[in-house]
């Protein structure tokens, strides 16, 4: 009979804690968690963060949503722009570019040939200014929020949390989750951070304040 | 089912002559020429010193970082003592979502894993997001002797990739070069690029952008690390900053990952400790631009085909020494390189691993050994410190690096046999414990001064003392013992008038009353 590696290496690591035994460790978790702030210090705390990484920064009720989206898309030159297939389509309703709602059977450079993308959000965190998408419908696959150069997010106020615990307790761990904060960034030359290497170089976030 | 049969034996090391955990020689040696480097410390000097300012501002910002610590150290701890348990339960998780999980008992072996796999999908090419456990295993070279091109995403990967270099750093592999060398390299390396490149780091950035684009697109195959596997769950995570990551995990139809044995977490919610510890320990920031977390396969969303990678390498040797372990704790995440003088003024290159800094001068005999062959290089490594402690103060995982520094010297000493260093300290020993025989050695000792240099000092001790004065210089032996001197009329009177000095003080103390 051969022995397996996994067979190998369990046993190398049921030897080292023999040879070695542990003692038992308690896990103090004295951090900050569930922490709730007001709207207004959720709003501040998040505006600040978003603005440290250089995103742009929308705010709005949620009857100027189509407005805005449609401002912002104007304004950087985006004639054509992909949607999850879930994404409310009212949203888009003042914009007179073309639309693709995207499907898993689109190849990605197809999505390079795309000027941008509009995306809701599941969760964000205040306190490092962090949204997180889990490939709900209106977020799309993650390709989709990634590929193209500009991303368009919005995010309703009540789903801003003040910080990581927070936001971590309310993800659904098997969805493909991504953790956004600012635009893609790099700090490999000389320690210096530059924003817009892979990842969309500009991300627009449209924060809902009575949503 | 457990394999445990009678006596347990000491898991092995790395294997000797395979991988990255070992220079080719000793760090004093290697060192020495990284330090008459003048460009290289200017750089290193500028990086450091930024990022410890950044860190300093993010950690300092929240209350509760000390819990934070506290905490992810004893996830940490925890995690290493139930080790076999969320090995098999990540796998079991994995598996279930889609996932295939494979074994390696060392580098070698996850190296024709890898390879196996990605000629099982055709591909000539792959692309990889930095990972720390490849760059242990070897893993570019061993792909690229079989015909395989590796594509380094990471721009200072890829900086370090073009310009045929190692990494010297964990988090920022490139940061022994400063932007005018970035910019040499792109312009002789990258086909077609705009030879009217500058050096202003985000136009370098962007013709990294332009010329990975292509090879993200079309390449089939990704190969990335893991900085977290979460056993309750089976999620994967990889944490970046550029969007090169995201690429690789979301884009080809084939992603392997390759996670040491020791970056498995309890549960999910561990993550809301290490989200907060990794970032602003490493670059900073209150939180990196990009995470991505996984779970098996999703359809519709990302690559269908996913292989976990789980690695040993010497890790399992590291768990077998209760001091050493702790070394498993890591997070990489780079904090104890920027704060180390010994680092910033030597570089990651001196430490000839794959690990650099102080957690690579501790990790790496961890994983590799220090006595696998004659003037190991890897048992330099526990001197290259100062033990002044600033690594243990920046530790997310509260490492105590120094202590594990002075264990591994300890044991370098135990191991190194009858060396005639130990030898002299022996005689020395058992002459000090006889007050005449000492007096006759320092009168004997006195003629040393005839072989000292003009400066007092002896620079070459005869053997078998050469070893001590190949790096320390030693003071010439004074003309006269102290205690000879003590006898002597000088001495007599010196303390005298000491000792009337001493009184005089103390009734000036008297008055100020």
């Amino acid at each position: 009979m051969t022995t397996t590696a996994r067979d190998t290496v369990l046993g190398r690591i049921r030897d080292a804690l023999a040879l070695a035994p542990p003692s038992d460790t308690p896990i103090p978790r004295a951090y900050r968690t569930g922490r709730t702030l007001p709207d207004g210090e959720r709003l501040a705390l998040l505006t600040d963060r978003l603005v440290d990484y250089k995103a742009q920064v929308h705010r709005c009720t949620t009857d100027r949503t189509a407005e805005v989206i449609a401002g912002i898309l104007r304004d950087r030159g985006a004639r054509r722009i992909g949607v999850p297939a879930g994404l409310e389509e009212h949203w888009l309703a003042a914009y007179d570019g073309e639309i693709r709602r995207d499907s898993a059977d689109i190849p990605a450079p197809g999505l390079d040939a795309l000027d941008g993308v509009v995306t809701g959000s599941a969760v964000t965190c205040a306190e490092t200014g962090t949204i997180f998408l889990d490939g709900s419908p209106d977020q799309g696959r993650r390709a989709l929020s990634l590929v193209p150069d500009l991303h368009v997010c919005v995010v309703d106020l009540s789903s801003v949390v003040a910080g990581v615990p927070e936001a971590v307790a309310r993800l659904v761990p098997e969805r493909p989750t991504t953790l956004i904060s600012g635009p893609s960034a790099t700090s490999d030359i000389e320690l210096e951070r530059v924003e817009g290497v892979h990842g969309p170089r500009t991300l627009a976030v449209v924060i809902r304040t009575d949503a | 089912m457990s394999t445990f049969l009678g006596m347990p034996a000491p898991p092995p090391r790395s294997p000797y002559g395979t991988g990255n955990l070992r220079g080719d020689r000793t760090f004093p040696a290697a060192a020495h020429d990284e330090l008459r480097n003048g460009q290289l410390r200017r750089n290193l000097g500028k990086a450091t010193r930024t990022i410890r300012g950044k860190r300093l501002h993010v950690t300092g910002e929240l209350p509760d970082w000390e819990a934070l610590r506290d905490a992810g150290s004893a996830i940490k701890t925890d995690t290493m003592n139930r080790l076999p348990e969320l090995l098999e339960q990540l796998e079991r998780n994995v598996t279930e979502r889609g996932g295939t999980v494979h074994w390696a008992r060392d580098g070698d072996e996850a190296n024709e894993i890898v390879a196996r796999l990605v000629r099982a999908t055709g591909s000539s090419d792959v692309i990889k997001v930095k990972s720390m456990a490849t760059q242990e295993t070897g893993l570019n070279e061993h792909l690229e002797s079989l015909g395989i091109t590796p594509h380094e995403t990471d721009l200072a990967e890829l900086i370090v990739q073009l310009a045929h270099d190692r990494p010297s750093h964990i988090l920022v592999p490139a940061i022994h070069r400063n932007r005018d060398e970035i910019r040499q390299i792109f312009l002789d390396e990258i086909p077609g690029v705009d030879p009217r490149l500058d050096n202003v780091p985000a136009h370098l950035a962007a013709a990294a952008r332009a010329y990975l684009r292509e090879k993200f697109m079309t390449t089939r195959v990704a190969v990335s690390g893991a900085n977290f596997g979460i056993a309750e769950t089976g999620t994967l995570s990889v944490v970046e900053s550029e969007g090169n990551g995201r690429m690789c995990l979301t884009l080809p139809d084939t992603l392997i990952t390759v996670m040491g044995i020791e970056k498995v977490l309890p549960r999910y919610q561990d993550l809301e400790v290490f989200l907060q510890l990794l970032p602003r320990s490493s670059t900073g920031e209150r939180m990196n631009p990009y995470t991505s977390l996984w779970t098996g396969v999703t359809p519709g969303d990302g690559p269908q085909d996913f292989h976990l990678v789980l690695l040993d390498n010497g890790r399992t040797a590291a768990l077998a020494d209760t001091i050493g372990r702790a070394a498993l704790n890591c997070i990489r995440c780079s904090a104890c390189l920027n704060v180390c003088p010994v680092y910033e003024r030597a570089g990651g290159h001196a430490y000839g691993s794959t690990y650099p800094g102080p957690i690579g001068a501790v990790l790496t005999p961890q994983l590799a050994g220090m006595h696998a062959a004659k003037d190991d290089p890897n048992s330099s490594l526990p001197y290259a410190s100062s033990l002044c402690g600033a690594c243990f103060d920046a530790c997310p995982v509260k490492i105590d690096i120094p202590s594990m520094l002075v264990e591994l010297r300890h044991q370098n000493t135990e191991q190194s046999g009858t060396t005639a260093e130990k030898l002299a300290m022996k005689a020395a020993a058992a002459v000090m414990g006889r007050p005449k025989l000492y007096t006759a050695a320092q009168k004997a000792a006195a003629l040393g001064r005839v072989v000292g240099g003009r400066d007092g000092t002896l620079s070459h001790l005869p053997a078998p003392f050469s070893g001590w004065s190949d790096s320390r210089d030693t003071p010439a032996p004074p003309k006269r013992s102290f205690r000879a001197w003590l006898a002597s009329a000088e001495g007599a009177a010196t303390m005298r008038a000491a000792a009337e000095e001493g009184a005089r003080h103390g009734d000036d103390h008297q008055e100020e009353k």
